[in-house]
């Protein structure tokens, strides 16, 4: 009989597993189902620069079946719960799923709900995200009718998709705002929970080296407790305030609202419990997860998505067949960060290695690491060609392997 | 790394005063990281977060983050700062002998 493989999201994780699986079996041997709450699929690198205006949200959203292979089915239904005893997936229309394999790719939910005053007066007036599609876009129109005072860019907590991304928007507002002639009427602030600009030593002090540059003061262990829309205010938990004009802020992130309702699936969170190597759940052997929805010690990041998916269509393979499965997933990342003016860094990273200088992919490069450059900006541009045409179809990006490289990378001397 | 001794043991501690040896840990080492930090005394409050952290680490090799702290240990967050002053996870984790909370990335 057929394996019966179900997975669940049809993003960047789910879209890529389905159609590398497809061309791992024929379709008399595995049936393949991605389930999907609606049929959007959002090229999320690009949310930041809808609020510039460098993008527009026609160029980055497609149906999310056509970018399925042949012989996919695609599902589009909210998920009601997962039941690990049975191996069944209960959909919100009363249909139910049942599977040998259960994949797991829901990524993340927004929950500017869960910071208080947050989605209170001002929300999406003058306090605004870019993580989701209508808050780009009206972050776009807010930036257009701003015209000095106090931008301030912040991330609730940890963990977030890219936390590179909000480093981004504010690397870009400085050059959006000097670009309009205001930007010496604009002050604009970095809030961070953390104790830097990143979370990685060697990164983070460059990154902030160059909010320094910029002259975008930089707020550390700042952990927001209140938003006040009203007052234009943010309020730690351990009451300091911050004064706002314009707040872009990056609200907490869980999981996909049914892993709560699965018993056993997830954790306080909703993220899925997952081994970092295998990406096997903790939760059954037949259930495995990548991407955003896991929680593995790594960045929440298309780049890992992808890795992950090479080690992971192994795996599944491996484990239909009764084999014991591969731990080869590294933590291997890889994020271009747009720094402005038409540039942007390169980092490069696994669980072992943090974000080093030097060269990509190879001690010849081409590509800069933690350095600004042109042509790493162009890279990021041509990523999302990438993204449609050779990431979500399931092949090899050439040159870039999911196992990371540390040729081309400058040790660091040790910390004493 | 640095060896002291605290609270008459030699324990072995990371540049940011984190405990390299876990199981070196006793409640007069906790008590002695609290001092250091401007917590004169450890109240049963106190005693629940950090027990709280050392018993997930013990079980999940992960010390929680913020989110996961206020969520479940039955300490809301806003007590955790007045608790710990600044960072409640880290310095929660630091008086539980236990390593730094890793910002997830």
């Amino acid at each position: 009989m057929a394996h019966e493989i179900v997975i669940l999201g049809g993003g960047t994780g789910g879209t890529m597993m389905a159609n590398r699986l497809r061309r791992r079996y024929d379709p008399g041997e595995a049936t393949i189902t991605v389930v999907d709450k609606d049929d959007r699929h959002v090229y999320q690198p690009g949310l930041l620069f809808v609020p510039f205006r460098l993008a527009d949200v026609g160029e980055i959203v497609r149906p999310r079946h056509r970018q399925l292979h042949g012989g996919v089915e695609f599902r589009q239904a909210d998920v009601d719960r997962v039941v690990l005893d049975e191996d069944r997936v209960h959909l919100a229309d009363g249909t139910v799923l049942p599977y040998d394999v259960l994949i797991v790719a829901t990524g993340v939910t927004l929950q500017p709900e869960e910071t208080e005053g947050l989605t209170g007066p001002g929300w999406r007036e003058r306090m605004f995200t870019f993580y989701d599609v209508p808050g780009a876009e009206q972050l776009a129109r807010a930036l257009d009718g701003f015209n000095g005072g106090r931008l301030v860019v912040n991330l609730v907590d940890m963990p977030i998709k890219c936390p590179v991304a909000p480093l981004e928007f504010a690397f870009l507002a400085d050059s959006y705002f000097t670009e309009r002639g205001i930007r010496d009427r604009v002050e604009l602030s970095y809030v961070t929970p953390l104790d830097g600009a990143f979370t990685k030593p060697v990164a983070s002090d460059r990154l902030g080296g160059l909010l320094a540059e910029k002259g975008i003061d930089l707020v550390t262990e700042f952990a927001v407790g209140a938003a006040d829309g009203e007052g234009g205010r943010l309020v730690s938990w351990d009451e300091r305030v911050v004064p706002f004009d314009l707040l872009v802020t990056v609200p907490l992130h869980g999981g996909a609202p049914y892993v709560e309702r699965s018993e056993g699936l997830g954790d306080e969170l909703g993220f899925v419990p997952t081994d970092p190597s295998t990406l096997q759940s903790q939760a059954r052997p037949n259930v495995f997860a990548l991407g955003d929805a896991t929680n593995v010690p790594i960045s929440k990041a298309g780049s890992v998505t992808h890795f992950e998916g090479e080690a992971l269509t192994e795996n599944v393979v491996r484990f239909l067949a009764g084999q014991e499965l591969s731990a080869s997933y590294d933590g291997h990342a890889n994020c271009f960060i747009e720094t402005g003016f038409g540039k942007a860094l390169l980092i490069d990273f696994n669980y072992e290695t943090e974000p080093l200088p030097g060269r990509f992919p190879t001690g010849i490069g081409p590509l800069p690491l933690l350095k600004e450059s042109r042509l790493n900006h162009l890279g990021k541009l041509m990523f999302q060609w990438l993204y449609w045409h050779a990431l979500l179809p399931g092949r090899d990006i050439p040159g870039i392997s999911p196992a990371m490289s540390t040729s081309g990378k400058e040790r660091q001397p040790e910390p004493v | 790394m640095a060896t002291i001794e605290i609270a008459g043991v030699a324990v072995e501690r990371d540049p940011e005063g984190f405990l390299v040896h876990t199981g070196q840990w006793t409640p007069e080492i906790a008590a002695e990281i609290a001092g250091e930090s401007g917590i004169s005394e450890l109240t049963p409050r106190h005693w629940r977060a950090v027990e709280f952290m050392r018993e997930r680490y013990l079980t999940t090799g992960t010390a929680p983050s913020i989110r996961s702290l206020g969520k479940e240990s039955g300490v809301p967050i806003k007590e955790l700062y007045q608790l710990f002053p600044k960072g409640p996870a880290k310095l929660a984790a630091k008086i539980g002998g236990i390593p730094k909370p890793r910002g997830c990335i």
